[in-house]
């Protein structure tokens, strides 16, 4: 039986396998997601980000038991930096996550960035397919969190939640970094800390900057302390308004179709260079072009026009 | 353009509160390339064998002091036996008396390494053990 036939009938080695294949970007994975997909579209997507040790994880292990209490089987993707010198990681978000381990309604992921930028691995939106595929109602996207642009989340989450700790509010940083436009939710975590009134205060004054039309979703502001399991019942209660505002609204039409966009492109993109920069690179081109840019004999632009002038004729 | 990346959970099973071991041990393989699950303290064998199953790692490294090997050790190879996984390689490092390795290791534990060894004599048993996918 192929993997896909088996993550299908249930069978969690085939679906780890297969993420592990994604994640090294093996051609057999490909067809794998090709069955996989007309069973995808079932899962709620939630992304998680924010500033490492705001808490992410720990608020993740906590919307988990939430979803479990609520009968909802759960997946979590939890993406940690690849080191730029030795290509190795190391992905601890399990140790936040460990309770959940042996409980069969859940299946954790940990993927590292592998030089992909934007706060996600290249394998994410995949490995949450496969997730869906396997019949999760939820799957939990916890970012890297160290990216000032952290906003592939958005085109792959349904509701995005940025997690902020006492003290960030009044951070000038917050607005640049354009974390006000990504959140469909806010939340102030660590609220045991002194100054979380104040930052959750700000964090809303700021976003009434913001200019919303009639109708639209306001994201709302929200305290917890994941440690203690403060607050969570009512975030869950926030996010799965929002999901009902998306329905509702019918906005959820316009955010699967930039969703499917999205991955489309991206697939697009990547294929489409992997084809012809291997063909030139096997062929030797790209030795001849390097070689002659060298000596000034041969420009970039027209090289990379003539390949392309080539490969679409053909 | 794909290249299998080599995959280890490293973890500390039992009740004792010290991670420095499984930290440096950690530190080790992500310094030689591969990426290192690091599930922390208070592992059950249960939880440790679903988070590698989950994870599709080559291999699993638990730290152990507590004493506590001679039970916590064959439970995960059993356990692994049990889900069809017994492909995954598991050694562990602490302080093990020399007469219980034997027994380990013939519960499935493929190596044991005591405080004299090195990271890189690990790293390069765990490079030149694991099979590949
Ligand atoms: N004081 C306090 N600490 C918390 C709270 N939530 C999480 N932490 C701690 O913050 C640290 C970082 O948490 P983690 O979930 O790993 O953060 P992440 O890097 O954003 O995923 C850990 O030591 C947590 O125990 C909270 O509500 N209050
Ligand atoms: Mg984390």
């Amino acid at each position: 039986m192929s993997l896909y036939e088996r993550i299908l009938a249930g069978d969690i080695r085939a679906a780890a396998r297969l993420m592990r294949n994604i994640d090294d970007n093996l051609p057999s994975s490909r067809s794998d997601l090709q069955e996989l997909f007309p069973h995808t579209g079932g899962a709620f997507l939630i992304g998680v980000t924010g500033p490492p040790g705001a808490g992410k994880s720990t608020l993740v292990d906590q919307i988990t038991a939430a979803y479990r209490k609520r009968g909802k089987r759960v997946g979590v993707v939890a993406i940690d930096p690849t080191s730029p010198f030795t290509g190795g990681a190391i992905l601890g978000d399990r140790i936040r996550m460990n309770r959940h381990a042996d409980d069969e309604g859940v299946f954790i992921r940990s993927l590292a960035t592998r030089g992909h930028m934007g706060g996600l691995s290249r394998s994410t939106a995949d490995v949450a397919n496969v997730m869906d595929a396997m019949g999760m109602d939820v799957v939990i996207i916890e970012t890297v969190g160290v990216g000032q642009d952290e906003v592939d989340i958005v085109r792959l989450a349904h509701t995005t939640l940025v997690v902020m700790v006492p003290g960030m509010g009044d951070d000038i940083q917050a607005i640049k970094a354009g974390i006000l436009e990504i959140g469909d939710l806010f939340v102030v975590n660590k609220a045991d800390r002194d100054g979380a009134d104040r930052t959750a205060r700000e964090l809303s004054m700021m976003l009434e900057m913001n200019k919303y039309a009639e109708g639209a979703w306001r994201p709302p502001v929200l305290k917890t302390e994941a440690q203690r399991n403060v607050g969570v019942d009512e975030l869950v209660e926030s996010m799965e308004n929002h999901r009902q505002w998306l329905v509702n609204s019918g906005e959820i039409n316009l955010l699967l179709k930039e969703k499917n966009a999205a991955l489309f492109q991206t697939l697009l993109k990547e294929r489409l260079f992997a084809e012809v920069y291997g063909r030139i690179e096997e062929d030797g081109r790209f030795g001849e072009i390097l070689d002659g840019m060298l000596s000034r004999r041969q420009d970039p632009y027209s090289a990379v026009e003539q390949i392309l002038a080539e490969r679409l004729k053909s | 353009m794909s290249e299998r990346k080599l995959r280890i959970l490293v973890g500390k099973p039992g009740l004792d509160g010290h991670d420095r071991g499984a930290k440096i041990i950690a530190r080790a393989f992500r310094d030689a390339g591969f990426e290192v699950i690091y599930t922390g303290l208070h592992q059950t064998p249960d939880q440790i064998v679903s988070a590698a199953i989950q994870e599709d790692v080559d291999c699993i490294g638990l730290s152990i002091l507590s004493g506590a090997h001679n039970t916590l050790l064959p439970k995960v190879c059993d356990l692994l036996k049990e889900k069809k996984a017994e492909e995954i390689v598991v050694f562990c490092g602490g302080v093990i008396p020399e007469d219980d390795i034997p027994g380990l290791k013939a519960a499935g534990i493929r190596e044991v390494f005591t405080p004299g060894a090195s990271t890189d004599q690990i790293v390069a048993w765990v490079k030149s053990t694991i099979a590949p996918l």
